[in-house]
């Protein structure tokens, strides 16, 4: 156990979609702006995010009754059904990055910038990189690939753990 | 205005991008200088406040001004 006065934040990241991708980097770029260490350990879809491109991120229209998109002063909610429109996720996706553009909010891109920038911790979980046959090639420079042990033994060392 | 040592224009960006850039700006800054910050976002108020609370520096003005907010930041040693 470490005994100095460093704060440490630990979060495992879980959800490859641009929605979900917004908290773990929020919280970590600001995080390490309030001089908190930071590790991001990406499991399953969440390994999406290390990858070189981050271009195929999408949201999905499918089971979240919540999506409701400004559009002309109203909200266009997106029912189930449509999901099976072809091509309706990136749509909908195309319409969400230009929001985000409209309004001043931070792409995911620019912020993983900000978080190696930084030097948050970035762990790619090797069992995930097996399962689903990626090698580091695939993902960005400047990351660690460990197990449930490099996990647990950051985490035991942090003040804050989340699960995203 | 002010006399900050350097001035920092946050206008049209949202959270976290605020203090992300007054972190930037304030790690080129020396101990007892000062950030002037403007910004467009009203959750910037709380936020600039937790964020100084919880890093030592100090907040030495806030306030706003037809939908700008500014904040007057004096690094800590």
């Amino acid at each position: 156990m470490t005994t100095d006065n460093q704060k440490r934040m630990c979060i495992i990241v879980t959800k490859g979609t641009l929605d979900w991708a917004y908290p773990p980097f929020i919280l970590a770029t600001t995080a390490a702006a309030m001089d908190v260490e930071v590790d991001l350990f990406f499991t399953f879809y969440g390994l999406q995010l290390l990858k070189k491109d981050l271009d195929h991120l999408q949201i999905s229209t499918l089971g979240n009754p919540a999506m409701e998109m400004p559009m002309g002063g109203m909200h266009m909610t997106m029912p189930n059904l449509v999901s099976v429109i072809p091509g309706i996720d990136a749509v909908a996706s195309t319409m969400m990055k230009n929001m985000i553009k409209k309004k001043g909010v931070a792409s995911i891109p620019e912020l993983r910038e900000m978080a190696v920038e930084s030097d948050v911790n970035l762990i790619g979980c090797q069992m995930t990189m097996d399962l689903f046959e990626w090698s580091q090639d695939d993902m960005i420079d400047g990351i660690e690939i460990g197990g449930a042990a490099t996990y647990m033994e950051k985490a035991l060392n942090s003040d804050i753990n989340l699960f995203i | 205005m002010t006399t900050a040592t350097q001035a920092l224009d946050a206008k049209g960006l949202n959270c976290p991008l605020p203090i992300l850039k007054a972190k930037k700006a304030i790690k080129g800054l020396n101990a007892g200088d000062t950030l002037f910050v403007e910004s467009t976002d009203p959750g910037s108020v709380k936020d600039f406040e937790a964020f100084c609370r919880s890093t030592g520096h100090k907040l030495l003005e806030s306030g706003e001004a037809s939908g700008i907010y500014t904040y007057l930041i004096e690094k800590a040693a």
